[in-house]
């Protein structure tokens, strides 16, 4: 047994870990909190509140198999949402939505009014729930502690326990007076406490299955004793199972729709993503919490046989049973933790409804006259907290007069059948264009009578009057017209109060027309996926409107700095002059959501339009434009794909531009160095006639000298010449190339002769090394020729007399390798590149220059990368080799050139 | 008599030039590149120094450089002869302190002429 003051103390620390935790979360903001999808998919589970910890045991242990839709309907709704969820998320992102009641009423024409209604019909549904949460957490006190539960709410101490988790949510969950904006404190701490009332009841399943009986199947067996044991655990025909399938679809709703659940789910999330964890995640959770419902209930049923104990609290009378005070008080904790934390999301999602929703579009809009923008914050905040607070409060005092008798159970289903009549225009709004205002309007309110006649008022004036007579109970029979045999109480109102609800939504909704704004909107939910990167320009408003009167109310809520901000950012996003002085429908949007997430969507249009002068605009029009503006998506899609396309095009066009400027400069420098070389041979032509023109006197010797000099540099000037065409021809690819199978020993000396006797002249030692396998291969033997000429001419120009020439022949996997070699001066290495480009010599001034055009290597390479070979200069020992390498196959070198030809 | 050095590495031009200035009664020094011309100041003060541009080891440009730091070089007219005729050439040439730039093909009895000019 546990004293009240141990326990007391036990919660007091439980409560402060999870101040801990949200105070550490919010304060650290670290990747791991906010982008870890364990922390989404876990504070999901803020679902399984009491009803989950407590009230399915009582309900499988009394009502068998309907303990398992609550489950069982989210597990296969779930699935879903990577669809749903997905698009509700970027709906409400875009849209700065805050709640359930934010996200319905905005599709339906941002109405006020249907806003009010969905937040009361969400309080009705809602508070008693809460309040059932707080029985749960004073009735399970007074059970650990066995102490009788006091009438005097100063001794209850689930008092002072809501008192704190009023404090903690209202201190935790007003923190950012933009409610669109994600409590990552709030989030942890109830991602905490789901994971540890998993851990408990797991703790809880483990012990009765394994301590208390000897494993599963030893229950069973027991258990199957009992009379009723088939009965509760079968669907009991077609009948029972149609129920069993109403409450499923019940429940499966409900996860969509319970405003806790929008909150966890919509509001808190950060990324799309994270909804993939959820998905399979959640349900897994689910699962694994109704595998320890059946062994609980059928073990407690076993162990009180025949006592008069409340079988919803068989997991914390079966531990105390053993005499397990430890086990007993981690229940407890969990069967809190379920409570507390549906109490505090519900609270705050309530108190953002009732804020946003309620109090200020209906009283309070007028007070936020103030300049003052901290004023105007801190009013707001404040009616959240006072929000929070007066919902706790109504909840206690729901708790302590209304439901101290009923089940866990019937109070939660019939909150969920409350909510579910929001479904219609909660579907409605994401699948369906044509759902109108009037329609959403109507069916809701239909459905809710129903509910209010069907199961509120039997629920809660019945228990009080169990045998009631009279005028009401004659009103009641007479609708017994609609009763259905097969269905009991529950499933049967839903059927009816969502058949009216739906019917009455659809009928009105295609026989009346919707207002312009409700068809705006329709379209920018349906078609969100193509809204998402320009949202604001699917909003259509018409009218007069100055960015300097919509900015003062911007300066009222957001501050100066704020407001500037965001302005910049509009104006950069849609490239707008900020000396524009009008506004237009963008800047409407783009103000009316800086403004929802703080007030409301429905009071940021009140406001919005309390400075604008907007002209009407017929439906026709809207759908003109609408039909206009998703033209212009599209032809904005096209018109981005031509402009890549230009980009592109205009991205090869500089590049080619560039490749003719260094083309151009190549030229000029070309030319240049050709007037350069041609100048020369020209200076000692003119110079030597000169002096045989003017000097009569002129000894016959030297006259001679310069009559050969004449002669030999007009050689020059055609040699320098027909190099220059010649290497431009093959520049071009004029010269055809006769590429055929020769002997490459036969053209080597074919190459040789001519030049033999001038090597012989400087007593130059020539050699020749054959390494050759075979001698045949694919060249043109005339530019082969020529290549060995200028390379051994050069080499010849450079080596001393008596120095070294050797030539090597090898051949390698079909290769050609020549290597030429002489002795003579090293060629400097950052020039061995440079050797090959045209007139390198004329350009180096480091060299002694021999007399040639210049042009000979340039040739030599130019011949050799024709027929796809490669030469290169080394400095080795003494001198330089020169290596030619010339592929096996020139013919398939060719092909494979030609081919790539053809392809571009 | 006056002296004159003529810088080359073109043979044939040095030939033609060392021929029609001895004849006209000048003492001619041929170089073959700028480090020649230098070796050859190192004993001499030339009234003439003809020089190329893009010779070996040592290019005109640098070696009229070091001649023109030299104190006792100060009256010694230079002239580039050169083949490079475009007009970024010529004014660095001028701007270097030559006292003439003629590009190549020249007219032998002009370039005279501008010499005896220069003395006048």
């Amino acid at each position: 047994m546990m004293s009240s003051f141990a326990l007391f103390t036990v919660v007091l620390f439980y409560l402060a870990l999870l101040f801990l935790v949200a105070y550490l979360a919010e304060k650290k903001k670290s990747k791991l909190w906010i982008n870890n999808p364990y922390i989404y998919a876990l504070s999901l589970a803020v679902y399984c509140t009491a009803w989950t910890y407590y009230g399915s045991i009582g309900v499988a242990a009394t009502s068998g198999l309907n303990y398992l839709p609550i489950y069982v309907g989210p597990i296969v709704i779930i699935p879903a949402w990577i669809y749903i969820n997905t698009r509700i998320v970027r709906i409400s992102r875009v849209n700065k939505i805050s709640s359930v009641a934010d996200f319905i009423s905005l599709r339906y024409g941002n109405s006020r009014s249907f806003s009010a209604v969905i937040t009361i019909v969400c309080l009705l549904a809602i508070v008693p729930y809460i309040g059932l949460q707080i029985k749960a957490i004073s009735e399970t006190f007074h059970l650990v502690t066995e102490t009788a539960i006091s009438k005097n709410i100063l001794t209850d101490n689930a008092t002072f326990v809501v008192v704190l988790i009023a404090l903690f949510s209202s201190y935790y969950g007003t923190r950012y007076v933009d409610a669109s904006e994600k409590r990552l404190g709030i989030t942890s701490a109830i991602a905490l406490e789901s994971f540890l009332k998993l851990f408990f009841i797991i703790i809880l399943g483990l012990f009765v299955i394994y301590f208390v009986f000897d494993g599963f199947s030893d229950i069973y067996q027991k258990a199957s004793q009992f009379k009723d044991f088939k009965e509760k655990n079968t669907f009991n025909g077609p009948e029972g199972a149609i129920n069993w399938m109403i409450l499923c679809m019940i429940s499966g709703t409900a996860i969509c729709i319970l405003p806790r659940q929008f909150h966890t789910a919509i509001v808190e999330n950060r990324q799309e993503k994270h909804i993939k964890t959820a998905i399979w995640f959640f349900p897994l959770y689910l699962l694994i919490f109704t595998i320890f419902i059946f062994p609980i209930a059928w073990g407690g049923r076993l162990i009180f046989e025949g006592q008069k104990v409340n079988p919803e609290f068989y997991s914390i009378l079966i531990p105390q049973y053993f005499n397990n005070t430890l086990i007993t008080v981690l229940v407890f904790l969990g069967g809190l933790s379920s409570c507390i934390s549906m109490i505090i999301i519900s609270s705050i999602t309530l108190s953002i409804m009732l804020s946003n929703n309620l109090i200020i579009p209906y009283g309070l809009l007028g007070k936020f006259k103030s300049e003052n923008e901290i004023q105007n914050t801190r009013n707001i905040t404040n009616i959240r907290k006072f929000s929070i607070f007066a919902l706790i409060i109504m909840a206690f005092a729901f708790y302590k007069y209304f439901i101290l008798k009923t089940s866990l159970d019937s109070v939660g289903l019939i909150s969920f059948v409350v909510i579910a009549q929001l479904a219609p225009a909660f579907f409605g709004a994401i699948f369906w264009r044509r759902g109108s205002y009037k329609g959403a309007m109507t069916g809701l309110l239909a459905g809710l009578a129903i509910c209010y006649f069907g199961l509120i008022i039997p629920q809660y004036y019945f228990s009080y009057n169990q045998e009631f007579k009279g005028v009401l109970r004659d009103l009641y029979n007479t609708f017994d017209f609609f009763t259905i045999p097969y269905l009991s109480r529950i499933p049967e109102i839903f059927f009816w109060s969502l058949l009216v609800n739906t019917g009455l939504f659809a009928i009105i909704s295609v026989s009346t027309k919707g207002n312009y704004r409700e068809r705006n909107f329709a379209e920018l939910y349906v078609d969100i996926d193509k809204y998402i990167q320009n949202h604001e320009n699917a909003f259509i408003w018409r009218g007069t409107a100055y960015v300097s009167d919509i900015k003062n109310i911007l300066e009222r809520f957001l501050g100066k700095n704020k407001t500037e901000q965001a302005l910049r950012i509009f104006n950069l996003k849609y490239n707008i002059d900020s000396q524009t002085e009008t506004a237009d429908s963008r800047f409407i949007k783009f103000s009316e959501n800086l403004l929802a997430g703080r007030i409301g969507t429905a009071s940021a249009k009140i406001l919005i339009e309390g400075v604008t002068k907007e002209d009407k605009i017929s439906l026709k029009e809207v759908l003109n434009i609408l039909e206009e503006s998703k033209e212009n998506i599209s032809l904005n899609k096209k018109l981005t794909e031509q402009s890549e396309e230009l980009q592109k095009l205009s991205d090869d066009l500089r590049n080619a531009n560039e490749n003719l400027i260094i083309k151009d400069r190549q030229k000029d420098d070309f030319l240049d160095s050709v007037a350069h070389e041609l100048r020369t041979p020209i200076t000692a032509i003119r110079s030597a006639g000169e002096i045989l023109a003017d000097d009569d006197d002129i000894p016959l010797e030297i006259k001679k000298e310069f009559l050969n000099n004449i002669i030999t540099e007009s050689d020059r000037l055609s040699e320098i010449i027909n190099d220059i065409l010649y290497l431009d021809k093959l520049e071009h690819g004029e010269i055809a190339l006769h590429i055929q199978e020769n002997n490459i020993v036969e053209t080597y000396k074919k190459a040789l002769n001519p030049i033999l006797h001038l090597i012989q002249q400087k007593s130059i030692h020539l050699s020749e090394v054959n390494l050759l396998n075979q001698f045949l291969f694919d060249y043109d033997e005339a530019r082969m020729i020529q290549l060995f000429q200028n390379i051994l001419g050069n080499a010849l120009k450079f080596t001393d007399d008596q120095g070294t020439i050797q030539t090597k022949l090898a051949d390698k996997e079909n290769q050609l390798i020549i290597k030429i070699f002489n002795t003579g001066k090293h060629i400097p290495e950052e020039d061995l590149e440079m050797i090959f480009d045209k007139f390198y010599q004329s350009k180096n001034q480091n060299i002694l220059k021999p007399a040639g055009s210049g042009l000979g290597l340039a040739i030599c390479r130019k011949i050799v990368q024709a027929q796809g070979g490669t030469i290169k200069a080394e400095n080795s020992g003494l001198g330089v080799t020169f290596t030619i390498t010339l592929p096996g196959s020139v013919k398939e070198y060719k092909n494979a050139v030609e081919q790539n030809h053809s392809k571009t | 008599m006056k002296k004159i050095i003529v810088a080359d590495d073109e043979h044939k031009i040095l030939m033609s030039l060392e021929y029609s200035f001895k004849k006209t009664g000048y003492d001619v020094y041929i170089a073959r590149d700028g480090t020649e011309v230098l070796e050859f100041l190192k004993d001499m003060v030339p009234d003439v120094i003809l020089l190329d541009i893009m010779m070996p080891n040592l290019d005109g440009f640098s070696t009229l450089q070091i001649i023109r730091q030299d104190e006792k070089l100060k009256d010694t007219k230079v002239i580039f002869l050169s083949a490079k005729n475009n007009p970024k050439d010529i004014e660095k040439g001028l701007e270097m302190g030559a006292n003439a730039y003629v590009t190549k093909p020249y007219s032998i009895k002009k370039l005279m002429q501008q010499i005896e000019e220069m003395f006048e």
